[in-house]
């Protein structure tokens, strides 16, 4: 279990403008996820917790021991604080084989432990055979397992994982995942993942911190926070929403009913809590969550006409692109079946689900 | 006609010494340079560096100061050692560790702040002390380039002529160097034992060179 509260501002430069980070978090066995763009302080808070960085006030716990506290002035050095920590470029010391890599870790147990913990390390993440090459000499895939060992070869209370996807093909990707989830299963270290690949939180992530500018803007199960966004914001951040300016024009608590006006069309969802008629509101629906028709006659409800400017091919589904409107421009997930079923229509609507219609 | 190779002797054993003492005192102060912040950190590696600048004369006259025998360091050598530091070839060594000295400190400097940090971090994460960083990390995968400066401080105090002729005289059989073994030559009209003397030399500083080129690109060592 890991507890922080930090603090940490850096005054502007003549290249950068100021920074604060300033975020309160705890993160119990699992994986915790540290998601945000480049610059929001993800990097900098593993940094802190690793000791790295002094932080300007706060408090770190790991499980019982104070890591940091700024107002006792404790702040322990990094070799105290019993923190995995998985580099960004691995930080494998080039100058030594994998086994030799491991052994420095290891170093402050006694010779036979060590030699044992060495070997059960090397054989559980399949390094036997490179063990005794060197990172450059070695697959990316060995670098990669060899400096999760090293980092789990002290008994971490923590492992700090900062970016360890980035930059890998999608099989070394897929494969360090599957390691990740061993990981998980077999250790009970807590991890907290820094990542900006979204899908990555969903490979392994069971609570998912948002990061902007420096703080936490929502915490919760990657699923709930990408059902439910808490502000335009984090549905900006995930990037995987069509958000439309819109204005509540009804409001029925007794039949949980509203409508919203889009652009020239009216659509109909659930009660809108929290919001009043009126209001002037984003309607924040995922691609995946529409669907399309051909279009005869009049529009029923929640349907809006739609122009469709150009279909995009995935290798799963195809993103349709479509204008509608003074609402501007929605776009559409169809699995390919379905789109070579419709792809000669001329004519379509958009179909909005009534049900799951959010609004920010 | 017979060559007195003392001085060429004497030379390299005053090079190989000073070298070595410049090696000990140029990392230590290049660890600190490296990894301490401290005021006037700059004004410590701008002294350091001086000697690099400053005419051998000007240096041989502060040597003369710091170390002569009215000085404070020179009576304490007095009184220790038995016998004056200055005119014997002790004080050769001190005049060619004031060149090998910033030479050494200046790459092994640079040499160490290169060391992407990454390393030293992940060597703090794992527990291991500033001791065990440097010598089983940072300074492995610094090696080479600072064993390429430690061969360009061996030439570069092999040859001093000025400072060596101020603090340690030009007395033949004990404190002459090949430097001034070859100005002595020159100055009596010995030809033929001047160029003897400047091929061997020129040689020796011609195999350290192509020697600290080969040892300095890093190759192989990431």
């Amino acid at each position: 279990m890991i507890r922080a509260r930090l603090r940490k501002v850096y005054p502007p430069r003549p290249d950068s403008a100021e920074f604060a980070l300033d975020l309160e978090f705890s993160a119990a066995a699992g994986v915790t996820v540290l998601f945000g763009p480049s610059g929001s302080g993800k990097t900098l808070t593993l940094d802190s917790i690793a000791g790295f960085v002094r932080p300007d006030e706060g408090r770190i716990l790991l499980d019982d021991e104070i890591l940091f506290d700024g107002a006792a002035g404790v702040h322990l050095p990094p070799q105290a604080r019993h923190c995995g920590y998985v580099f960004q470029n691995y930080a494998l010391f080039p100058n030594m084989t994998l086994r030799q890599n491991l052994e420095f870790a290891a170093e402050r147990r006694p010779r036979l432990e060590r030699h044992r913990r060495v070997n059960e390390m090397l054989d559980r993440f399949r390094l036997t055979e490179a063990a005794g090459r060197r990172p450059h000499e070695v697959s990316g895939g060995q670098r990669q397992r060899c400096s999760i060992a090293r980092a789990l070869i002290v008994a971490p209370k923590v492992l700090l994982l900062d970016e360890p996807a980035q930059g890998l093909d999608a099989p070394l990707r897929e494969e360090l995942y599957e390691v990740l989830r061993q990981v998980r299963a077999d250790f009970q270290t807590p991890m907290l993942l820094v990542t900006h690949d979204l899908d990555e939180c969903f490979e392994l992530g069971e609570e998912m911190l948002i990061l902007r500018e420096g703080k936490i803007v929502q915490t919760g199960p990657p699923r709930k926070i990408l059902d439910q966004p808490s502000n335009l914001d984090v549905a900006r951040l995930l990037g995987a929403f069509n958000l439309l300016p819109a204005e509540i024009r009804a409001l029925d608590p007794g039949r949980n009913t509203s409508r919203v006006q889009m652009g020239e069309f009216e659509l109909e969802g659930p009660y809108l809590p929290g919001h009043f008629k009126g209001d002037r509101v984003t309607v924040c629906v995922r691609p995946e969550q529409l669907g399309v028709s051909t279009r005869n006659g009049r529009p029923g409800p929640n349907q809006i006409p739609a122009e469709l400017k150009r279909a995009v091919e995935k290798p799963h589904l195809v993103r349709m692109e479509f204008a509608v409107g003074a609402a501007g421009s929605v776009q559409v997930d169809l699995p390919l079946a379905e789109y070579e079923r419709l792809r000669e229509n001329k004519e379509w609507v958009i179909h909005f689900p009534a049900a799951s219609l959010r609004v920010l | 006609m017979a060559i007195d190779w003392f001085p060429l002797w004497l030379s390299l054993e005053v090079a190989v010494i000073s070298t070595a003492l410049a090696l000990a005192s140029g990392l230590w102060l290049a660890y600190i340079l490296a990894n301490r912040d401290f005021r006037g950190k700059e004004v410590l590696d701008a002294a350091v560096t001086l000697p690099l600048v400053l005419p051998p004369t000007v240096l041989g006259y502060y040597l003369l100061v710091v170390i002569g025998r009215a000085s404070p360091l020179g009576k304490l050598w007095e009184v220790v050692f038995g016998s004056p530091l200055v005119f014997t070839w002790k004080a050769a060594v001190v005049a060619a560790l004031l060149h090998a000295l910033p030479l050494l400190v200046k790459s092994a400097r640079a040499a160490l702040e290169s060391v992407d940090r990454s390393y030293a971090r992940a060597a703090r994460n794992l527990g291991a002390s500033e001791w065990r960083l440097f010598w089983r990390v940072t300074l492995p995968l610094a090696r080479r380039s600072i064993l390429a400066a430690t061969a360009l401080a061996f030439a570069r105090s092999l040859g001093d002529f000025g400072v060596t002729l101020m603090v340690a005289g030009n007395i033949p059989g004990r404190t002459q160097t090949v430097a001034l073994a070859i100005y002595d030559a020159v100055e009596s009209g010995n030809g033929a034992l001047a160029r003897t003397l400047v091929l061997v030399v020129s040689a020796v500083a011609l195999a350290i060179l192509a020697l600290a080129n080969r040892l300095s690109p890093e190759i192989g060592a990431r």
